[in-house]
């Protein structure tokens, strides 16, 4: 540890209703307190806009892995059946990649599906810190049940504003 | 905010909260297994060695135990690795395509559905790999250098195009199937008592926290892969029914196969979705969320693509007489009046016909006379491929290599090993797994739960 630094307090708010959170998350927002982060057993529809979260572009991460695997496709299919070793297969033409393009679609297909979606896959496991074993990253098992918490660095008056917003439990970390 | 049409039948019955619906998907996980499970187990258990018995026989001396002979080179096997793709085909269409319609009636049934898919094509993938006979050589399907030259695969092969599809299928699905029930299985480790419980559904979950960020990807993520598993799951079927149609087999060479397998291998797999699910929610007591409307829409998909079935029957029938090709003709002329007449019958009979049930209401919400037909519709899909391939093959230009084919005892046993794998699959998965979507359920609790639609409306709809 670089650091020795002591760890912020963190408050942590429990709310029991998905429809409370939102107007809660607005609330402590608008009272000009920082969220750093908020769990919730189901996807709260509003909630990334609430919050001020940017959109997410994992879709055109898809988009460029796909592109990546009708590369590869087509490389593949180039160098196996007309640079390396072209045959005649049932008078089908191999003089050049754009005249047996046409037997090629299922495979540029299937690769770029393929390429698009495992990659999107890892790609998404990565950037949320996903793997097999890790421990759990919510804080209290209730939240993926039926609670939605909100944690957020302690700060002067802040218990009151969550009070009044709807909290139905309250802890300092 | 939460408001759905009160014309809309509720998709959640009952007063549930966010903690009941936990609770209830929880159980079959949390409690013993029944006495019942124990016995379909061991049955599919046995049936599965049987099968795997069958395969080490085939392996250990040749697919010369088959009855295959040199006129049927194609019979048993490939009708059983059709039928299994297309089984497979509605876990898809129930995640992927009714996502991108926003259907919300797919989030009872979304999880099993797939659970039945990859299950479905794991027992498909079998035929194809031990009909190589040489299954150590399996292998040589992939595009990898070797010492021939290199001699590389042929790309211009719908046999090839097929390795593509279905492990492309295979992998995305599983991998659809997973990012859904991460969360899910975060929710079990929360719960678990049991250390060893806790600690596999830790490694199951994949450390899981439900991060405001994390579930704004998780939705994005979902999306793009029911907009590539869409058209993948299409192009899976138009690839197996190009195995045929690129043929110059009489019965085989035709365009219209691929939206016509398309339409079977939907209509087969929401037939086994319903076979399923008739019993998942009984013996888990889950009809508060596979309600009856679920089955009547699942119903309504049987009867229409059944009907699709029967036209594209009926178009292959015109198109041969009025393409004058003799050939073409007697192909047909063969198949229902010729030695197989029985199994073309028993395939009109079970696609064509009972399906037309489906339109009377009463008949659609009988759940006894639903898992029936379910039934009847599978066995009905089974004859549809061994129509089109046996008897396409055992009588071809050539009247002096014109022959029969009867299946051996080992036929029999792998085809039968198939489905107790499957079972055996599918019996572990209910017990171990969530078996309903619950954390994509919860966010429709609120606009489609019974009491919650009744407290709406009696409250007046003041937005």
């Amino acid at each position: 540890m670089a650091h020795t630094t002591e760890p912020t307090p963190v408050v942590r708010a429990l709310y029991h209703d998905d429809d409370v959170l939102i107007s809660a998350v607005k609330e402590i927002r608008a009272a000009g307190y920082t969220i750093s982060e908020v769990y919730t057993p189901f996807p709260v529809h509003g909630l990334d806009k609430a919050m001020g979260l940017k959109e997410t572009r994992i879709a055109m991460a898809a988009f460029m892995y796909g592109v990546l695997g009708l590369t590869v496709a087509v490389t593949l299919t180039w160098y196996m059946m007309i640079s390396d070793w072209p045959q005649n297969i049932g008078g089908k033409p191999n003089y050049n990649w754009g005249m047996n393009m046409p037997a090629f679609v299922p495979i540029l297909f299937e690769l770029t599906v393929f390429f698009a979606a495992h990659l999107m896959v890892w790609t998404y496991l990565i950037i949320n810190g996903l793997y097999p074993g890790s421990d759990a990253q919510n804080p209290d098992p209730r939240t993926t049940d039926d609670h939605f918490m909100v944690e957020l660095p302690a700060a002067d008056g802040l218990v009151d504003v969550l009070k009044k917003s709807g909290a139905v439990e309250i802890a300092e970390a | 905010m939460h408001y759905e049409s009160p014309v809309r039948q509720p998709l959640i019955l009952g007063d549930k909260s966010y903690n009941q619906i936990t609770e209830d998907v929880v159980r079959p996980i949390e409690s013993a297994a029944p006495r019942s499970w124990w016995m379909v187990f061991s049955i599919a258990l046995v049936m599965f060695l049987w099968g795997v018995g069958c395969l080490a026989y085939t392996v250990g001396t040749g697919i010369g135990v088959w009855g295959l002979n040199k006129t049927v080179g194609w019979a048993w096997d490939i009708t059983n690795f059709v039928w299994w793709v297309g089984i497979g085909h509605a876990g898809t269409l129930i995640s992927a395509v009714l996502l991108l319609f926003r259907q919300r009636w797919r989030m009872a049934i979304n999880r099993s559905a797939e659970a039945m898919t990859i299950f479905s094509v794991i027992q498909a993938g079998l035929f194809p790999v031990f009909h190589m006979g040489r299954v150590w050589m399996a292998y040589w399907v992939l595009p990898i250098p070797n010492q021939y030259g290199s001699l590389w695969v042929n790309f211009n092969s719908p046999l090839l195009w097929d390795v593509f599809a279905i492990s492309t299928y295979l992998s995305v699905s599983v991998v659809f199937w997973y990012v859904g029930l991460i969360p899910d299985f975060a929710m079990v480790r929360d719960r678990a008592v049991n250390p060893v419980q806790k600690h596999i559904y830790k490694i199951l979950s994949f450390g899981w926290g439900g991060k405001a960020k994390a579930w704004q990807r998780f939705e994005e993520v979902s999306l793009v892969l029911a907009g590539l598993a869409t058209p993948l799951v299409l192009s899976v079927h138009t690839i197996v029914s190009m195995d045929f149609a690129t043929s110059v087999i009489p019965g085989w060479h035709t365009t219209i196969f691929p939206p016509y397998f398309v339409a079977g291998a939907i209509f087969s797999g929401f037939a086994m979705v319903q076979t399923l699910l008739l019993i998942v929610r009984k013996v888990f007591k889950m009809e508060d969320y596979i309600t009856v409307q679920h089955i009547e829409m699942m119903n309504i998909v049987i009867m229409v693509t059944g009907s699709i079935v029967g036209v594209a029957y009926i178009t292959e029938l015109f198109i041969a007489w009025y393409s004058g090709v003799e050939y073409e003709q007697y192909a047909f002329l063969n198949r229902a009046t010729g030695p197989y007449w029985w199994a073309y019958w028993s395939m009109m009979t079970c696609n064509v016909f009972s399906p037309q049930f489906m339109w009377f209401k009463k008949l659609r919400t009988n759940l006894v006379f639903t898992f029936v037909i379910s039934i009847v519709v599978n066995i009905g899909m089974w004859f549809e491929r061994f129509v089109i391939i046996v008897t396409s093959l055992h009588r071809d230009y050539l009247p002096s290599s014109w022959s029969m084919f009867s299946p051996s005892f080992v036929d029999v046993g792998i085809f039968v090993g198939t489905i107790g794998f499957f079972f055996v699959l599918f019996l572990l998965y209910a017990r171990t797994f969530p078996v309903i979507a619950q954390a994509e359920l919860k966010t429709i609790l609120k606009t489609s739960g019974e009491a919650q639609k009744k407290h709406h409306s009696d409250h007046g709809a003041h937005h």
